[in-house]
């Protein structure tokens, strides 16, 4: 994973807001679902960030706002300089090019009555300057081939494939314009843990190949370790801690981030004894009425009246190499292994 | 999984790295088709395919095949031309059927057999266009309706619930009895039905098409940079059709017998024009003397309706790839 320095996606206190409304004829809010809120980070050419968080913290509304797939409320997602939040029309169809999507279930979003052949050329006829008409077709066998699909079977509809395979023609879809941003929103969670390895490999050999940017949405903390860089992890639609993986897993500073690794199955029995589980309390608080403060104040055991007063935010902290944002951040290695 | 903690490592499973990336076992190749994979193929070239070889879409089509011969040269089916009143005898009215009048009399004396022949053309031209109209109206306001949703779907749906409130046949009566004379009675027919009809196909292809907007492959062509346009037509369209299609087929024969129910009401198709309601509506006075007069228009219409009826099932089934 060759990662040069050249920064090609800069978001910056990125928010989104869902509106609540009441009332059938004249809608009024009162209030809103903060999806997001408030979230900066940047990606470099061939780098991959992994995000992770808990179900409704926020990961695809972030990858939605991303892709354009939804106005943000405020801030800026650059690519290359760019703002793609608010790129309309033609600057936006161009700009789309760059960033490209795998989504997660390959069962819902391959559309049952195309085609694989017309599916993976679809981006070629919304874009038709990126190739001729006639190249489309050998276009789209190659894509087959990268992706580890028998080109001859381009005339084939996607219920003819197994789960996996299936996810292999989103992804060629994905790289059809030669993005240099993929943004994969849980690309194998909905796959076996078999297919989930065959998948993260090619997602590999594909980022070797064609030095492509990831960002890597996913709750299972261990495939995100193996493929990424650099871990986001998300509380409540906030960063609450960045830095690169093994900072991350190695010696985590927020206690959620602790928590959250010590969740995680450890398949060797003399670790599984060894490690410590913090448990942590309640549910999430609604992303409608956050607390005020540090909003994981209420189900963390080291809170303290600043908490509820001041909101910790995300910068490199005294004790620790990376980002976090906690008042009373401190490594720890929960794992206790290696 | 002999090594699940990889040296160095924090105990965090890898194992992924273990398995070998290869590609699952093919499927099955499909039965029936020989796409090969120079030729390209797609939902409406692979559907063709698949229609040619379904027999009781090559039935339903010779049917309506012939129908719409009759309808176009009836003189080619029957010597009798009944449009001529001096082919009626009253003195013969309903007579038996015999070699020269093959469906028998009706009551006033004229050949049945020539009469469903020539009627074939009135009732199948509202039948067919009648439920064209509906279905590309009702289809089009109900894949716009249903893809912008908002202030455009709660215009358009509160404005089908006007129409369903009027009752189709007082509502037809009303348009047909109002413009009586002014225009063509079998295009104030046409007229009269799709006004009221189309609210029907509508709501199915709203429905269908919000289900299918909601799918993950929606959102993907809008990552990808599809227009509304491509959306609609390329990627909810196919997926909402199949409802349309068996209400449309199933309204083709309701039009062909609402069209029989206005001309009984006196606003239809009148006499001396020939039409298959017409027929019925006026055999059925003496039903129990003659029942023949009554029995041969309808067993056409019924005929006519079970074919397109068919039509639509096998189309229906050839739009979807997971039947082949």
């Amino acid at each position: 994973m060759a990662t040069s320095s050249e920064r090609i996606l800069e978001v910056r206190d990125l928010v989104k807001h869902f509106p609540l409304t009441q009332g059938i004829l004249f809608k009024k809010q009162i209030g809103a679902i903060k999806a997001v809120d408030g979230v900066s980070f940047d990606l470099n050419k061939g780098e991959t960030l992994g995000i992770v968080g808990e179900s409704g913290c926020g990961k695809s509304t972030l990858a939605k706002v991303l892709m354009a797939l939804e106005r943000p409320t405020s801030g800026s997602v650059k690519i290359n300089g760019r703002d793609i939040a608010k790129a309309r029309g033609g600057e936006l169809k161009r700009m789309r090019r760059n960033i490209q999507m795998v989504m997660q279930d390959p069962y819902t979003s391959l559309n049952p009555r195309m085609t694989v052949g017309d599916i993976i050329g679809e981006p070629y006829e919304i874009h038709t300057e990126v190739a001729p008409k006639g190249d489309r077709r050998k276009k789209v066998q190659e894509l087959l081939e990268v992706v580890g699909l028998n080109p001859d079977h381009i005339n084939r509809y996607p219920h003819q494939f197994s789960g996996g395979q299936r996810q292999r023609i989103g992804i060629a879809r994905g790289l059809a314009l030669q993005p240099e941003i993929i943004v994969c929103d849980e690309p194998v969670s909905a796959l076996d843990v078999s297919i989930q390895a065959q998948v993260i490999n090619l997602l590999e050999r594909l980022q070797n190949e064609f030095n492509l940017a990831y960002i890597f949405i996913a709750h299972d903390l261990s495939v995100v370790r193996h493929i990424s860089d650099r871990v986001g992890v998300m509380y409540l639609g906030k960063f609450v801690e960045l830095g690169k993986d093994t900072e991350i897993y190695d010696r985590p500073a927020h206690p959620y981030t602790q928590a959250l690794l010590s969740a995680v199955p450890v398949p060797d029995p003399e670790g599984r004894e060894q490690r410590e589980r913090i448990i942590l309390q309640g549910d999430p608080p609604s992303p409608a009425n956050p607390p005020s403060g540090c909003r994981f104040r209420t189900r963390c055991w080291k809170a303290q009246e600043i908490c509820a007063q001041e909101e910790p935010l995300l910068q490199i902290r005294p004790g620790t190499g990376h980002e976090s944002a906690c008042h009373f951040a401190e490594t720890h290695d929960v794992v206790h292994v290696g | 999984m002999s090594n699940p903690t990889p040296p160095g490592g924090p105990g965090l499973p890898e194992t992924q790295t273990l398995v070998p990336d290869t590609v699952p076992a093919p499927a099955p190749e499909r039965k029936g088709t020989t796409t090969k994979s120079g030729k390209p193929a797609s939902l409406w070239t692979d559907a063709w395919y698949d229609l040619r070889r379904r027999p009781m879409f090559i039935i339903s089509v010779i049917i309506i095949v012939i129908l719409l011969v009759m309808s176009f040269w009836p003189s080619l089916f029957s010597g009798i031309d009944p449009y001529n009143a001096r082919t009626c005898d009253l003195s013969t009215a309903r007579q038996a059927p015999s070699a020269g009048h093959l469906f028998g009399r009706d009551n006033l004396g004229c050949d049945v057999f020539a009469r469903t022949i020539y009627g074939a053309r009135n009732s199948i031209v509202i039948g067919v266009l009648t439920t064209l109209m509906t279905t590309i109206i009702g289809g089009l306001l109900g894949i716009i309706a249903g893809f912008r949703g908002g202030v455009v779907d709660t215009l358009a749906s509160r404005v089908t619930e006007i129409f369903f409130a009027i009752p189709s046949i007082l509502g037809a009566l009303l348009i047909a009895a109002t413009f009586r004379g002014r225009a063509n009675s079998i295009f104030l027919v046409i007229v009269a039905l799709t006004v009221l009809g189309w609210p029907m196909v509508f709501r199915i292809m709203r429905a269908a098409v919000i289900t299918a907007k909601s799918q993950d492959f929606v959102v993907a062509a809008r990552a990808l940079g599809a227009g509304a346009g491509r959306i609609m037509f390329r990627h909810l369209l196919p997926n909402s059709l199949a409802p349309v299609i068996v209400v449309a087929t199933i309204n083709l024969g309701t039009f062909i017998a609402a069209e029989a129910a206005l001309s009984f009401l006196g606003v239809g198709v009148q006499s001396p024009d020939i039409s298959w309601g017409l027929m019925i509506a006026d055999a059925r006075n003496r039903f129990l003397e003659a029942p023949l007069p009554l029995v041969f228009p309808a067993v056409f219409l019924s005929l006519t309706v079970l074919a397109f009826i068919m039509l639509g099932d096998a189309v229906r089934d050839a739009l979807d790839p997971k039947l082949r």
